[in-house]
């Protein structure tokens, strides 16, 4: 029964985007939200463009982009069938959430790639 | 009767008879304020003295049998665990268990629950039964600790009563049912668990849990069926995944 629903893998994106957000967002807001403006750490510009253009810097960006964003889908999915009882329109509500989530990831990718 | 310088407090209970009422009504009652006296002894005045028309359910009057959940002040509890004095000066507003059709005031109609809980079968299963003669299955501590807090379960459906996800979608299988397949799951001598995945991993299992927590909130014995529902939503999908992969790896009877 119901041997092939995709929401095993669903949940899988959805959690380990929660967890990679939760353990790497911190870092980066207290970095570039704290850190930088009150001039407790100034790197240079070149200096941070390097350390971006690393490719595992743009690895670890990508996949916290795409999951955070497949973090979100699943949530709003959710938030939308039964906080908002909009069960209904289940499949413009899957294109739109996943759907998403893949448009963002793609767009991630092309940033961090042209920078 | 009170005597005069006994304290009284309002409880509102809600009344229903099936066929008489449209809808459930409020009624109040005095009842004596005492301070040992839990909302179930409240009602079980009402009954001795004022109305013996009042119905309710319960048994043991020790937090063990599950049979007095009620909703108190909007909140499921267990009516003989739930103290009079906690609310005064009240009034206490006493109705059913939310999400459950009312049969008569208080008690409502535990049908559903019941016909989900075998279907993940909540006993221990064996491939091969051992002889008596080769004495008990032995478990250390640890292995006890993996599922003893999900054995506390009592059956009392105020998790249920607290789920919104059950209250949208009757057909959820629910956080008590989940919790008790995991009491089997985790337990060492159990071999059950390949039994259980197809009802565990069904749209109607784990996978409509939205993860709210209010279960694990309002159960009176410490069970974290929350906890117990998104463990196995790893499991279930690691599964998949494993399957995805190696598709001929699990071996189905």
């Amino acid at each position: 029964m119901n041997r092939r629903s995709p929401e095993p893998f669903l949940w899988m994106l959805f959690s380990s985007g929660g967890m990679v957000a939760a353990l790497m967002v911190p870092i980066l807001l207290f970095l570039f939200g704290i850190a930088i403006p009150l001039d407790l750490w100034s790197p240079s510009h070149d200096h941070l463009l390097a350390v971006l253009r690393n490719p595992l810097t743009r690895l670890v960006l990508f996949g916290l982009c795409a999951l955070a964003l497949f973090h979100w889908a699943h949530r709003f999915r959710y938030t939308l069938y039964d906080g908002l009882q909009l069960k209904r329109y289940a499949v413009p509500i899957v294109v739109l959430c996943y759907g998403g989530a893949v448009v963002g990831s793609v767009i991630a990718a092309g940033l961090l790639l042209t920078v | 009767m009170a005597t005069e310088t006994t304290l009284e407090i309002t409880l509102e209970v809600a009344r229903y008879r099936p066929g008489v009422d449209t809808e459930p009504t409020l009624q109040s009652y005095q009842v004596p304020l005492r301070e040992h006296w839990a909302i179930l002894d409240g009602l079980t005045y009402v009954k001795d003295h004022l109305d013996g028309t009042l119905s309710f359910r319960w048994s043991c009057r020790m937090g063990i049998c599950g049979s007095c959940g009620m909703t108190v002040n909007g909140e499921p509890q267990l009516s003989c665990a739930t103290f009079l004095t906690d609310y005064a000066p009240g009034p206490i507003r006493v109705e059913p268990l939310r999400n459950f059709p009312v049969v008569r005031d208080l008690v409502v109609d535990i049908d559903d629950f019941m016909t989900k809980l075998p279907k993940v079968t909540p006993w221990l299963v064996r491939e091969v039964q051992s002889p008596v003669e080769d004495g008990e299955y032995l478990q250390t501590p640890e292995e006890l600790d993996e599922y003893q807090q999900y054995s506390m379960c009592i059956n009392c459906m105020l998790c249920y009563s607290a789920c919104p996800v059950y209250s949208l979608e009757p057909d959820f299988l629910g956080p008590a049912a989940i919790a008790l397949a995991q009491r089997y799951n985790l337990d060492s001598r159990d071999e059950g668990a390949d039994e259980r995945r197809d009802v565990l991993s069904s749209p109607e299992g784990i996978w409509a849990c939205t993860f709210v927590g209010e279960c694990s909130a309002v159960c009176p014995k410490g069970v974290d069926p929350a906890g117990a529902i998104q463990r196995y939503k790893l499991t279930a999908a690691t599964e998949s995944i494993k399957e995805l992969l190696m598709p001929r790896s699990r071996s189905r009877r």
